[in-house]
């Protein structure tokens, strides 16, 4: 499919002069205003525009905590807490930063989700796919690094177990350890290039999304029946007002999840140990990374091998982008698979399974048959391990080609009438007033 | 074997296999405190002034001779969401303190009164002089503390307090520390220097109880007048002032936030109200052109 062509027409004389030499109004008409999106889209499709509003109050928060926030192993800590009491709203601007980064993940991992259920990775959509696990990867490396800033126990005893990773590599392993810290151990050079880079990477995230946005723009949104648009009249509404209005309704419900944490329980998704400042001398009982990274450490852990541990967890994320080419169906939406559909929602809980397993102690029972345990966490982790594997390396090719998919509807418009009985999609019902 | 792997090693049994807490876990501790209820649950909870006034002068009399709470300035606690206390009461109490100051204009450091606008003075000039005094062990600063203890809630319960908002881990953890000082169980011998809590992590705790400064051998208050607004002076309630003055010092900004919280969700609830009549009116004019119905 093509793109469609402007429909901009410049009204005043200045509007005529300023296209004729910089059709920058052009572009924000024909992205967000006649932008053709189909017609059939459910809610989980608002979840782009509510990252990019996560993106955005990320990086207007950070701004202001970064006006009085100290990068400095003696006065990090203290200055967060300066933040939290002496600067106004400064309790705002940090629970605000620390819950968003949550709900940023909250909302990407719906996203990818979403795209893995309608097979939103598909041709002609695997670039745009590609570019999302860019952004995923940056996002991880600029949680983590954030995370260290208010220099707390789990700060650092995280980045030392994270970096620490990177000497399993053989032979020059440990020479990128020294030089990630910036000396022999976390301390003050790592924490200035770990806020350095934090300041840095969001903006890197940005002009991806740019890309992003880009790609997707250029090959069309994918959509529930995953047929692709061929009547651009009967398939597609105008972006504004159509998706402007659902996606702002969207946000706002979004808003109101984002707040309950913000004001009423801001420290139920962090640690409490981060409120006890960092001691190189100290070990923390039970170090556990953040909520959104605990399946990949689950993967991490499962794999008895420190280095095929770290190689385990990064190819979990890599195999990502190979998901185009490792699912062979031709059918692009998981509503006409019946038997991906299964194996799609056995993955979610596998994943879900994964963090559970990845924050607990690797020596508690999951099983015990007569007061023997069958299975500890490390059993209960490999399984889950082999299994998400397994779901990208074996099941996805091979449904493909055995699966029998259902009947496709011929068009989005036909699937729309299909699904409500009427010309519209669910939802939109007449009003009595118009 | 280097230090870094040396330093992996430790952090990656400590952090994965809980290897070193575990065992002392198992041995017998640490049971998980029992609910209080506070005045500062749940969306529109504030805090009681006159159980902060009390907890302060608890804190002041009985714990401020060892732990510092340094993140606190003389002056919050007279401003709002606080104590409570007057600003001439504040000024007075500063008073009492002395902070060091300085260089003076012949380039000498000096003492003088603290002001309101000063943060309390730490109880040891630093955590060596605290180790000296304290067998070893330094007395951790109680500005944040009542955000720095928890215990695991343990799934499926910590999903539900997500709705309930539970959050007071670290406040019942501190109540039933501040309770929880037994005699140690038959056959378990407790090192000099540690003392049995029933509730601390372990069981054998550096600090002693705190409490006695207050109760007799009997459990009755040296004082009974300790209290000066009437309140009874029972064990309970002393723990319980205490740790909610603690909540105090770690969250001064609890009762704006949650204010400022009831604001915004009312605001949102009304916005997204709006909004979804809005997008229902603007997606009903699908059913006028209706492409799909001519096709």
């Amino acid at each position: 499919m093509g793109e469609h062509h402007s429909t901009y027409v410049p009204k005043t004389g200045i509007e005529r002069w300023v296209d004729a030499r910089l059709p920058i109004v052009r572009l924000m008409h024909d992205s967000a205003v006649s932008y053709p999106v189909p017609r059939n889209l459910n809610y989980f499709w608002t979840f782009g525009g509510i990252l990019m509003m996560m993106l955005v109050s990320q990086i207007i928060t950070g701004i202001v905590l970064v006006m009085h926030y100290t990068p400095h192993v003696d006065y990090a800590f203290q200055s967060v807490e300066h933040i939290m009491r002496d600067v106004n709203y400064g309790w705002l601007m940090r629970y605000a930063h620390a819950n968003g980064a949550s709900m940023f993940f909250v909302a990407v991992y719906i996203h990818i989700f979403r795209g893995m259920y309608y097979g939103s990775y598909k041709a002609p959509r695997e670039l745009l796919w590609i570019l999302g696990v860019v952004i995923f990867l940056l996002m991880m490396a600029t949680a983590f690094m954030g995370y260290v800033l208010p220099w707390g126990q789990m700060s650092f005893w995280g980045a030392t177990v994270i970096t620490n990773l990177f000497s399993a590599i053989p032979v020059v392993g440990e020479s990128i350890v020294t030089w990630l810290w910036g000396g022999y151990s976390v301390d003050n050079p790592t924490l200035n290039r770990f806020f350095s880079l934090h300041y840095l990477l969001p903006f890197m995230i940005f002009g991806v999304v740019i890309l992003h946005v880009w790609a997707l723009h250029h090959v069309g949104q994918n959509n529930p029946s995953g047929v692709e648009v061929k009547n651009y009249a009967k398939d597609t509404v105008p972006f504004t007002p159509f998706a402007t209005v659902k996606d702002l309704f969207a946000m706002v419900c979004f808003l109101m999840v984002f707040a309950w944490f913000v004001f009423f329980h801001p420290n139920f998704l962090g640690h409490a140990d981060n409120y006890i400042p960092a001691d190189p001398l100290k070990t923390p009982a039970h170090i556990v990374p953040e909520w959104y990274f605990l399946p990949f450490y689950g993967i991490l852990r499962a794999v008895p091998d420190k280095l095929g541990g770290v190689l385990a967890m990064f190819a979990s994320i890599a195999l990502l982008a190979f998901l185009p080419w490792l699912d062979t169906s031709k059918v692009k939406s998981g509503a006409y698979r019946p038997a991906f559909k299964i194996f799609f929602w056995v993955f979610v809980v596998v994943c879900l399974f994964l963090g559970y397993a990845g924050s607990q102690p690797t020596d508690k029972a999951v099983l015990t048959l007569g007061g023997r345990v069958v299975l500890d966490m490390v059993g209960f982790g490999q399984i889950l391990t082999v299994y998400y594997f397994a779901h990208f390396l074996v099941i996805l090719p091979l449904l493909g080609l055995f699966e029998k998919p259902l009947a496709l509807p011929a068009s989005i418009a036909d699937s729309v009438l299909a699904s409500t009985g009427h010309g519209h999609p669910v939802g939109a019902h007449a009003s009595p007033e118009k | 074997m280097t230090i870094v792997s040396r330093l992996f090693a430790a952090a990656l049994v400590a952090g994965s296999s809980m290897a070193l807490a575990a065992p002392a876990l198992a041995a017998g501790g640490g049971e998980k405190p029992p609910r209080q209820s506070w005045s500062f649950y749940g969306p529109f909870g504030t805090f009681d002034k006159a159980q902060l006034q009390r907890g302060f002068k608890v804190y002041r009399e009985v714990c401020s001779a060892c732990h510092g709470i340094e993140k606190v300035s003389f002056r919050n606690l007279s401003e709002p969401g606080g104590p409570g206390f007057s600003e001439a009461q504040v000024k007075a109490l500063a008073a009492e303190y002395k902070v060091k100051d300085g260089p003076n204009e012949q380039g000498e450091m000096f003492e003088r009164p603290a002001r309101p606008s000063d943060r309390f003075p730490k109880p040891f000039p630093n955590p060596e002089a605290a180790k000296a005094a304290n067998n070893g062990a330094v007395p951790p600063d109680f500005s944040v503390i009542a955000k720095a203890r928890s215990y695991e809630r343990g799934f499926p319960i910590y999903v539900f307090d997500i709705f309930t908002q539970y959050q007071q881990q670290g406040v019942d953890y501190i109540t039933a520390l501040l309770l929880g000082y037994e005699e140690p169980p038959a056959g378990v011998k407790v090192e000099d220097g540690l003392h049995w809590n029933r509730y601390f992590p372990g069981n054998k705790i550096a600090m002693g109880n705190p409490l006695v400064a207050v109760f007799d051998d009997a459990g009755k208050p040296n004082d009974p007048n300790f209290y000066t607004d009437g309140t009874p002076v029972t064990k309970q309630q002393v723990a319980k002032d205490l740790s909610a003055f603690l909540m105090w010092t770690a969250e001064p900004k609890l009762e704006e936030r949650k204010r400022t919280g009831v604001k915004v969700m009312l605001w949102l609830i009304l916005l997204a109200g709006l909004l979804f009549m809005l997008k229902k009116r603007i997606w009903s004019r699908l059913d006028e052109d209706a492409p799909a119905k001519a096709h």
